[in-house]
């Protein structure tokens, strides 16, 4: 078991920068998601920290010891790959057993933990069985077995559900976090499933474009965005962003976007009057009769016990997110009201969160989340 | 091998067409195997049988002309063979029922012993270093890759023959002249760059996955590789194997021209069958089905891997 630290991590692919600067800690028995479009370099990141791919330049300490520079067989990581790779040419026995026979281990213990790793995973009947006819959850558990026989110190896994059809990757979705939650092993996961990442990680980090966004409980991540790219990547629908002109003094908790004033939590620094974004969840959206941020209803989404309500303001489309019962017709004129201590205030050149209430408290939303 | 198998786009053909299609095969292939078969039965029949016409299909096998290949024979009076003593072989006696006396072995099973190190010798080197080298080139940033892999290429775009003199003298100069070892690094020379081609396709279609994978489980990259990628590169080993086998088990001029007696294959040699024995078909049809048989036993042997080689990966995953 183990901590990951990643320091000022670069790489390069003649000239493309695949990863720029990235800079998390990763303690020791947490279930961590890298999450991110397609292309940012989740993956590349991921096969630093288990030696398949060397950095341009930082460094990365597995339990305070520098590995940067060691071979992948030296650093007692597991990796479970997306298409989880199984050794065509064994059978599920061997292919579980082969991280094991590599250390020399003798064949009865070697026996004895494919048995062990086998019955956690409840694919103890398959064990004679080749690779190639298993159904790709089958297959998935072999792999995982496969890591999990070495008892390593960490596991790295590469979209190991990218491979599964939705039903089968809720399910597995659960087990991963459920033998997470008894080998207590320190896990780093990667995907660009935000729902999988909620519901899996302890921390998420969030990545675009090479560069770490933001790291934190999914909570955090969800809650506070550090980044416009954060609000929008993640929530679904994501979060409403509205620009604006204006200013922020510390004393003063409203924005003015066009003709209303509109509550934020108070800032904690000063902003001269410049381009900003106002973010706000669609759950923290109203209509109200009264309110003065003015716009069209342009469709409407029915969900069951919600729906999705999107109107139209001068500011940038709003997606409210309103209980099913609430009666609104298409090309309505509404008013919005949006709640105060829950909005996120961005500088619209850097795409950054501006510092307000919001985040005094380490988890300010932990007790009063609704 | 895809586990999801695409619905068949046509009906099924009826019993009817299906047993067409078989006649149709088998057809072509009692053709195809015709001269095959005339071969290696001209190799057990007698001189006689074998020039007769009508050609005879139905005949009383004998081993004359095996007798004759791995023999060399003096013809003699009757009367000179009735004074010797009995023969003491069964070879003997077929040779004196024609009156002709056995002087010593002939020199095919040299020949034959060269073919096979020749053939065998060159099949393994150009598949090692072929294995190797397309190994190199798929998984590791080899400087030039595309030139190289072109230059290599381009080594067999000249027919091997067209440089036959220069090799020649270098030869003479190196002493390499008439050995078996000269003829082992021609025809590696030759085979490797085929070998680098079709094995380079092969083992790219390996997912790099699995080396990674065994990287990670403590392997160092030569077990990966021992481990994981050659088991799986076993088809296309196998395939190229067969090739390389084909092509040096076959060559003539390259042999003739560089070899006199030590290195000479059984190729250059099968028409002096014809020379000495004056037209003697059962000794030439049996120094051929001898010569078939190698290749045939091990195309067989591996053809489970052949069939699936042979397609160069398309069907792979
Ligand atoms: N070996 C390589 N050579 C050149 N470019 C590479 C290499 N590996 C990755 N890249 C590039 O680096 C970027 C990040 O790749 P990476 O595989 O880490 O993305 P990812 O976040 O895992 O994406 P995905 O969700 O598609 O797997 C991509 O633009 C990719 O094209
Ligand atoms: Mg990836």
């Amino acid at each position: 078991m183990a901590e990951i630290r990643v320091e000022h991590l670069h790489k390069a692919f003649h000239g493309f920068v695949a990863v720029q600067n990235s800079n998390f800690v990763i303690e020791d028995r947490t279930f961590f998601v890298m999450l991110g479009p397609s292309g940012c370099g989740k993956t590349t990141t991921l096969r630093m920290i288990a030696g398949l791919e060397l950095p341009t330049s930082g460094r990365i300490l597995l339990d305070g010891a520098d590995v940067t520079f060691k071979r992948a067989s030296e650093r007692d990581i597991a990796f479970v790959f997306q298409l989880f790779a199984l050794y065509p040419h064994m059978n599920v026995r061997r292919n579980i057993g082969f991280p094991l026979v590599s250390t020399g281990m003798k064949r009865a213990e070697v026996k004895a933990r494919v048995e062990e790793a086998a019955r956690i995973l409840r694919i103890t009947d398959l064990l004679d069985r080749p690779v190639s006819g298993l159904s790709s959850g089958d297959r998935q558990r072999v792999a995982l077995g496969r890591a999990i026989v070495r008892r390593p110190m960490a596991f790295m896994m590469d979209e190991p559900l990218g491979a599964l059809d939705s039903e089968m990757r809720d399910v597995m979705c659960g087990e991963l976090r459920g033998l997470h939650d008894r080998l207590k092993a320190t896990t780093v996961y990667v995907t660009h499933d935000q729902t999988e990442a909620m519901s899996l990680g302890d921390k998420i980090a969030v990545m675009s474009h090479g560069v770490i966004e933001q790291w934190g409980t999914p909570r955090e991540v969800y809650d506070r965005p550090a980044s416009v790219f954060v609000a929008d990547f993640i929530g679904s629908p994501p979060m409403n962003l509205l620009t604006f002109h204006d200013g922020l003094q510390p004393g003063r908790g409203s924005v003015r976007v066009g003709e209303a004033d509109i509550g934020i939590p108070a800032p904690r620094e000063a902003v001269t009057k410049r381009d900003l974004i106002l973010g706000v969840r669609p759950e923290h959206v109203r209509l109200s009769d009264a309110a003065r941020l003015r716009g069209e209803v342009f469709g409407t989404e029915y969900l069951g016990t919600t729906q999705i309500v999107t109107v139209t303001t001068p500011h940038g489309v709003t997606r409210a997110r309103l209980a099913a019962n609430v009666k609104v017709s298409i090309g309505e004129a509404v008013g919005l009201e949006f709640r105060p201590d829950r909005i996120s205030v961005f500088d619209a050149a850097s795409g950054q969160a501006i510092r307000t209430a919001l985040h005094d408290h380490p988890h300010p939303m932990e007790h009063a989340h609704v | 091998m895809s586990d999801v198998h695409a619905p068949r786009p046509f009906s099924e053909p009826s019993p009817l067409a299906r047993r067409l299609a078989a006649a149709a095969v088998v057809l072509y292939a009692v053709i195809a195997i015709l001269p095959l078969l005339w071969i290696g039965a001209t190799a057990f029949k007698s001189q006689a049988d074998a020039i007769a016409y009508p050609p005879k299909i139905l005949f009383t096998p004998t081993l004359e002309g095996f007798v004759d290949l791995f023999t060399v024979q003096t013809h003699q009076s009757h009367d000179f063979i009735a004074k010797l003593p009995p023969p003491a072989t069964w070879w003997e006696k077929i040779a004196r029922d024609r009156d002709m006396v056995i002087a010593g072995p002939s020199r095919v099973v040299e020949r034959f012993l060269n073919s096979l190190i020749i053939g065998f010798g060159s099949t393994i080197l150009a598949t090692f270093l072929g294995t190797l080298a397309a190994y190199g080139f798929s998984r590791f940033r080899v400087p030039l890759a595309d030139d190289l892999m072109f230059f290599i290429l381009s080594t067999r775009m000249m027919p091997p023959i067209a440089v036959a003199v220069p090799i020649y003298m270098m030869y003479r100069w190196l002493g390499l002249y008439d050995t078996r070892i000269g003829m082992i690094l021609l025809y590696t020379a030759v085979n490797v760059s085929l070998a680098v081609w079709l094995l380079k396709g092969f083992i790219d279609e390996i997912p790099r996955e699995y080396e990674e994978a065994a990287l990670v489980d403590g392997y160092t990259r030569l077990q990966a590789f021992r481990k994981v990628v050659l088991p799986q590169a076993v088809t296309g080993i196998a395939a190229t194997a067969i090739f390389c086998l084909i092509f040096s088990w076959n060559e003539y001029a390259f042999n003739l021209l560089l070899t006199s007696s030590e290195a000479q294959t059984m190729p250059p040699f099968i028409p002096f069958i014809i020379g000495e024995g004056g037209q003697n078909w059962p000794a030439v049809a049996a120094g051929t089905t001898l010569f078939l048989l190698p290749i045939v036993v091990f195309t067989i042997a591996l053809r489970k891997h052949l069939l699936r080689g042979i397609t160069f990966g398309a069907v792979r995953k």
